[in-house]
């Protein structure tokens, strides 16, 4: 069964609105396709839902506008195009300098065949509660580019996710243009971790992504951001740790401190064939422990 | 439709396709590329990798104008014209190249690791490779073939060839010569089923039930008919001989026509001119349907209320009580100073065979095709021959079945697929029909491993002798029989484990359910019961204080002991020496002082031991035989002829080793000829483990008798007495004649003077005794000991196999590489078993429909494998051996959890082992899970 009828690759941003325009709802934006294209096949393959099954009337491929397959870095600032691969990511030296935690995320999806391919755009649009990317860009303090209703703006990252795979961006008429977030400078770290199981779908059990930075002296961490995901239907920050652990002296108790906060603010559910909530409950604790440790380890290393 | 530009192993193509193509389907059907398979479209199995402008991805899941103007290979590309990629032929020398389906994904995948990283640690390859999967090799062989080739590339000499010890190696046999095929499978010029094509094919597809039971009350095909480009539409009033088909039991509709029993029960069947016009003619089928209640497991489909499946099965939902019945049991548990009694649990489990299945049929006076006949990669070419003739109402001699190469099978293409139907549709439209099974469709079509309930009481004395094995069984048939009868039978007879119980008393319940059939897989019952026999063994040591090795050597099968069947082991037991050489090797691997348990920060680590056996051959009074025919040429070649399915594992070089060992010539100048019912003679089904006994013997025995009649010519041509005459690497020599003869001179000899130099042999083993009558039920069993060294992450529960050693008596390996490639796949299946893998089914329903929701073990989970051979000659086995297929894949699983046991104190009843509850269990203290992955 074919999973689609038209097939375009735009040059241009505006080409691609223009012929979403043209297909009036009926096409939608393609990137790299290994979420997209293999939610479509588990639609058709469904024996319950097959009949009913409609192809995409056209997809719209965005990877082969310049401006959305970049990385680039202004004063402050990395700016990832929403067309970026995972590979793209994981190889950049700018990245890596400036976001670990980003290239940790996007190194554990999949295998090299589907990071050559899956774009971080991709990743964000799927709008799950716990892509990998996305945790990392919400620690990260990621803003979005998206194009809405003719109108081009930045968006705080997690004003993108307004449900369970429902984004803010309706890819049959909008477009996630790019991502881009400050630099972590010297005094700062990032660290991102996560638990799978090696059943089932490939979805973590729980991911989390840690932004630290430490005072002047770099004894204590003056600010914090953190992401642990799956803990909602979207994606969120983990607010009470990051002010319980803001101020303290670096060191084992403020991993203490992290984890008895997540204890008592954040209660992730059980998941069929994912995990139990008491399951996850002790793997916020690991993987808190397990970032902080190596943002800890960053800082004291530069 | 439009066009397409792209440059395809350094050719410009410009094609006009229709924009839905993937990159897969054009290479494979615009281009006719078809060395890139298709395995799943999921982005999840990664063997149809090809690289676009330099870097691997999953074609079947890339849109072919996303590769628009860009530059792709393919394997077909790969090798430098006749010169191979040194990784192709790596991948020969390491014996890394079984079935040979997912090779090319592989080879695609690892060649573009080495450009990038030309000296690739064990880490790089299995992180590059992880989503890249072989059911086959278990990884060993590919990690060993990458590192050589890559170290080829940078100008050092490969890595040795890690060959297995084995005694005595003969001229051919004990060697380890290359499989047959093998240049076309690294090339990807193998043709599996999907890869022919003929002139006005069409293409069908199947209407599967959505549910898991109901009445079928009207199918409604008019709209269809309709549809242009539709050739045929056909339901159960169609079909034209037996509307029946099934292994054992004949309880299975070739189409259904008053009732449904699992959730991909086939109902219709249409052929178009496209395979997209199929598939929107699926859709314009309207089935109206009445559920019924759903039976959706064994213990249920037991109980009186469960609604009845096959009312005309005399015994209801229950298939069959299979009974072991041996000695005295309450004696036995008297004489206990010890008993253990649990219960464990396995779940449904799928082979995933990275080929899913294909049939082409082809009808009576198409082209050459004097017969109605049918293309299929199929374990049983014969009986599939003999299911077809009952269908179509036609003799078995007016059908030819052609055997094409199989991309893996395990046991799951045993059954009828889609060989009926395209016999049906080829005959009604008079034009070849192809029908392939999607993935998804494979996973809740075709029978899978039982899910079983085992509760075993296992009884000692205090000195360690086992006195008392009671055990009752309860396994999940599915909709339709299947093998379910013969599994179970297995599972039953084998559940005392390979050790001396006197007494025994085990009953076995097979049920009919509404879930999946349940049918042959590898281990084929034998993978359950030892999951709980070597668990129950493990804790009767730990009660008595006893060295579990030691407990097993206590009570091994010998030479001398009786089977809880009531046969009498005579020969070819060489489960002792598997238990010392796992035992050296453990003691060995340590270092200093051997540990079964230690920790290091929060990893735990443990060692678990566990023994197995399995017969070799049908057995339980089944008549078991296999022919085979030899041909010598002129040029000197042979050519050995069997329907003797090769999945992958290699009985194609076995019969011409078997055949070049007896007629003394070089490996190279035999070709075998399989699964042509019209040109081969019948060997048999491939199961059981048995093929290289028997279609070994057939060949080996044909050989024999052709070199008999080639010697008796060779002595009339000299005037010679025959006696004088010997076979040297195709030559002939006598003390009396100076120069030698080439065989071909003889053979020619014989042309001229109307003589064939053919000769044809069935070969039938020794009778075997019905389960029940006591005597020798198997004629040979192969016995393995395997050590599993686990890590337990005591902060996540996560469970890693790091090492396995294991010692495999199978009497004599005739292909030693070969045999240990199959024996470390074997291993890493059996690792699946227990860590990864479980098809789920919710009240009838398969959720596991999807490649994403089965995890088989990847190559991040190979374990390292150290395989020693025991080779205790079975005296009837071609040159000694017995059988290998099935045996690697029972005792890992109980290894496994007896070291997790060991490493953490908690066993485990249910599989696949669950972090979640092992970690939970670690931390409240709790010695048991019970809880299985699927159970959260």
């Amino acid at each position: 069964m074919k999973l689609w009828e038209h097939y375009h690759t735009p040059a241009t941003t505006d080409e691609a609105l223009g012929l979403l325009r043209q297909y009036a709802g009926r096409a939608r934006v393609i990137a790299g396709g290994t979420d997209l294209l293999v939610d479509a096949r588990a639609a058709v393959t469904d024996p319950g839902k097959a009949a009913a099954f409609q192809p995409h009337e056209a997809l719209i491929d965005i990877t082969r506008i310049p401006e959305m397959t970049h990385i680039a870095e202004t004063d402050d600032a990395i700016v990832i195009g929403a067309g970026v691969t995972h590979t793209q990511i994981v190889k950049s030296a700018l990245i890596k300098r400036y976001a670990a935690c980003l290239v940790e995320s996007c190194g554990v999806v999949g295998g090299p065949q589907v990071r050559n391919v899956a774009t971080l755009g991709g990743n964000v649009a799927h709008a799950l509660p716990a892509g990998d990317g996305t945790t990392s860009l919400v620690a990260l303090d990621a803003e979005a580019e998206i194009s809405q209703g003719g109108v081009r703006r930045w968006v705080p990252i997690l004003d993108l996710f307004v449900g369970t795979g429902k984004s803010l961006v309706d890819s049959t008429q909008d477009m996630l243009i790019g991502f881009r977030f400050r630099k972590t400078a010297p005094d700062q770290a990032t660290a991102f971790s996560r638990i799978m199981r090696p059943q089932g779908v490939a979805l973590p059990i729980l991911g989390c992504a840690v932004w630290m930075h430490v005072n002047g002296e770099g004894t204590h961490c003056a600010a914090a951001r953190i992401c642990i995901a799956p803990v909602a239907p979207t994606p969120k920050r983990a607010h009470e740790v990051e002010a319980a652990i803001s101020g303290q002296p670096l060191g084992e108790a403020l991993i203490e401190t992290a984890i008895q906060a997540a204890d008592q603010s954040l209660a992730p559910r059980t998941s069929k064939y994912r995990a139990t909530a008491e399951y996850r409950d002790e793997m916020m604790a690991v993987l808190l422990r397990r970032t902080i440790t190596a943002c800890m380890n960053r800082l004291s290393a530069v | 439709m439009s066009i397409l530009d792209i440059t395809v192993n350094g050719t410009q193509f410009r094609r006009e396709i229709a924009e839905s193509r993937t990159l897969a389907q054009f290479l494979r059907v615009d281009l006719g590329l078809t060395g890139t398979k298709i395995g799943c479209e999921e982005a999840e199995c990664g063997i149809c990798s090809v690289w676009v402008d330099g870097t691997p991805v999953d074609s079947c899941v890339y849109p072919a104008f996303k590769a628009q103007g860009r530059r792709v290979t393919t394997i077909e590309g790969l090798a430098n014209g006749e010169a191979l990629h040194p990784l192709q032929q790596s991948f020969i020398d390491h014996g890394a190249v079984q079935c040979g389906f997912c090779t090319p994904g592989l080879l695609m995948t690892s060649a573009a690791l080495i450009e990038e990283q030309p000296d690739p640690t064990d880490d790089d390859i299995k992180h590059a490779l992880k989503d890249t999967f072989c059911r086959c090799t278990g990884y060993t062989s590919v990690i060993q073939a990458i590192k050589s080739a890559a170290r080829e590339k940078r100008g050092l000499p490969p890595l040795t060839v890690n060959e297995p010890e084995v005694d005595e190696p003969m001229h051919v046999v004990s060697r380890s010569v290359p499989p047959q095929d093998v240049i076309e499978k690294v090339t990807g010029q193998a043709q599996y089923t999907d890869d022919y094509t003929f002139p006005g094919m069409l293409y069908a597809r199947t209407l599967r039930s959505p549910l898991p039971h109901a009445r079928v009350i009207r199918i409604d095909t008019d709209q269809v008919k309709a549809l242009p480009g539709v050739r045929a539409v056909l339901t159960h009033q169609d079909v034209p001989g037996e509307n029946l088909h099934g292994l054992v039991y004949r309880d299975w509709p070739v189409l259904c026509g008053d009732r449904v029993r699992y959730v991909g029960d086939a109902v219709a069947i249409v052929a178009a001119d496209t395979q997209e016009i199929a598939d929107t003619a699926l859709r314009l089928i309207h089935v109206e349907y009445e559920p019924l209640g759903v039976v959706a497991d064994p213990e249920y489909a037991h109980s009186p209320d469960a609604p009845v499946l096959h009312p005309n099965h005399p015994t209801g939902n229950l298939l069959k009580h299979i009974k072991v019945r041996h000695g005295d049991i309450e004696q036995g548990f008297a004489q206990a100073d010890v008993i253990v009694e649990h219960e464990y649990r396995t779940p449904t489990t799928e082979h995933a065979f990275l080929e899913p299945e294909c049939a082409i049929g082809v009808p009576k006076g198409y082209d050459d095709h004097e017969k109605l006949t049918v293309y299929v990669g199929s374990q049983i070419p014969y009986q599939d021959r003999n299911q077809l003739a009952l269908a179509m109402n036609i003799p078995d001699t007016e059908i030819r079945v052609i055997g094409t190469l199989i991309g893996g099978g395990f046991g799951g293409k045993e059954d009828i697929a889609g060989q009926i139907h395209v016999a049906m549709l080829a005959t009604v439209t008079g034009l070849p029909v192809k029908m392939l099974y999607s993935r998804q469709e494979s996973l809740i079509f075709h029978p899978k491993r039982h899910a079983t309930i085992i509760r075993i009481k296992t009884g000692a004395t205090r000195d360690g002798k086992l006195t008392a094995v009671e055990a009752t069984l309860y396994g999940d048939g599915g909709a339709y029989a299947s093998l379910s009868d013969k599994v179970m039978t297995r599972a039953t007879t084998h559940a005392t484990g390979p050790y001396n119980v006197p007494n025994a008393k085990i009953d076995c319940y097979a049920m009919y359910t509404n879930n999946v059939p349940s049918g042959a897989f590898r281990g084929f019952g034998v993978t359950q019961s030892a999951f709980a026999v070597e668990q129950n063994m493990d804790m009767i040591a730990e009660a008595l204080g006893m060295d579990a090795l030691e407990l097993r050597r206590i009570n091994a099968q010998t030479v001398g002991v009786t089977t809880a069947t009531g046969q009498l082991l005579r020969e070819s037991v060489g489960l002792l020496e598997t238990i010392d050489d796992v035992r050296r090797d453990m003691l060995d691997s340590s270092g200093q002082e051997f540990q079964w348990a230690w920790r290091d920060g929060h990893k735990a680590y443990g060692w678990g031991i566990a023994c197995a056996y399995k017969n070799t051959g049908l057995g339980g009074g089944a008549p078991d035989k296999s022919e085979a025919e030899v041909e010598a040429f002129e040029d000197g070649t042979l050519e050995v002829r069997t329907a003797a399915a090769d999945m992958g594992q290699g009985i194609a070089h076995v019969v011409a080793q078997c055949a070049a060992e007896e007629m003394h010539v070089p490996y190279g100048r035999v070709r075998v000829l399989l699964c042509d019912t019209d040109r081969t003679p019948n060997g048999g089904p491939t199961t059981a483990s048995r093929q290289t006994f028997m279609t070994g013997n057939a060949a080996r025995l044909a050989a024999a008798a052709l070199r008999d009649a080639i010697t008796q010519s060779a002595a009339e041509m000299l005037d010679i007495p025959p006696h004088s005459i010997r076979y040297e690497e195709g030559l002939l020599r006598s003390e009396d004649t100076r120069q030698p003869l080439e065989l071909g001179q003889v053979v020619g000899w014989m042309k001229q003077h109307g003589l064939s130099a053919r000769a044809r042999h069935e070969y039938h083993a020794p009778k075997t005794q019905p389960l029940g009558t006591g005597g020798d039920m198997h004629f040979a069993f192969s016995y393995a000991t395997q050590a599993a060294l686990v890590e337990v992450d005591t902060e996540t529960g996560e469970v890693a196999c790091l090492k396995v050693l294991s010692s495999t008596d199978i009497g004599r390996a005739i292909n030693p590489l070969m045999l240990q490639g199959q024996i470390e796949g074997g291993i890493v299946m059996a690792m699946g078993n227990c860590l990864t893998e479980a098809f789920i089914i919710e009240n009838g329903v398969p959720w596991s429909r999807l490649l994403s929701r089965y995890k088989m073990p990847s190559i991040k989970h190979a374990p390292e494998i150290v395989s020693r051979l025991v080779e205790h000659r079975a005296a009837e086995g071609p040159y000694g051996a017995k059988g290998v297929g099935e045996i690697p894949s029972i005792n890992t699983t109980p290894a496994i959890c007896n070291a997790i046991y060991n490493a953490v104190g908690v066993r485990v009843f249910a599989i696949p082992v669950d972090q979640d509850a092992l970690l939970l269990a670690i931390k409240r203290g709790e010695h048991a899970i019970r809880r299985a992955w699927q159970h959260v």
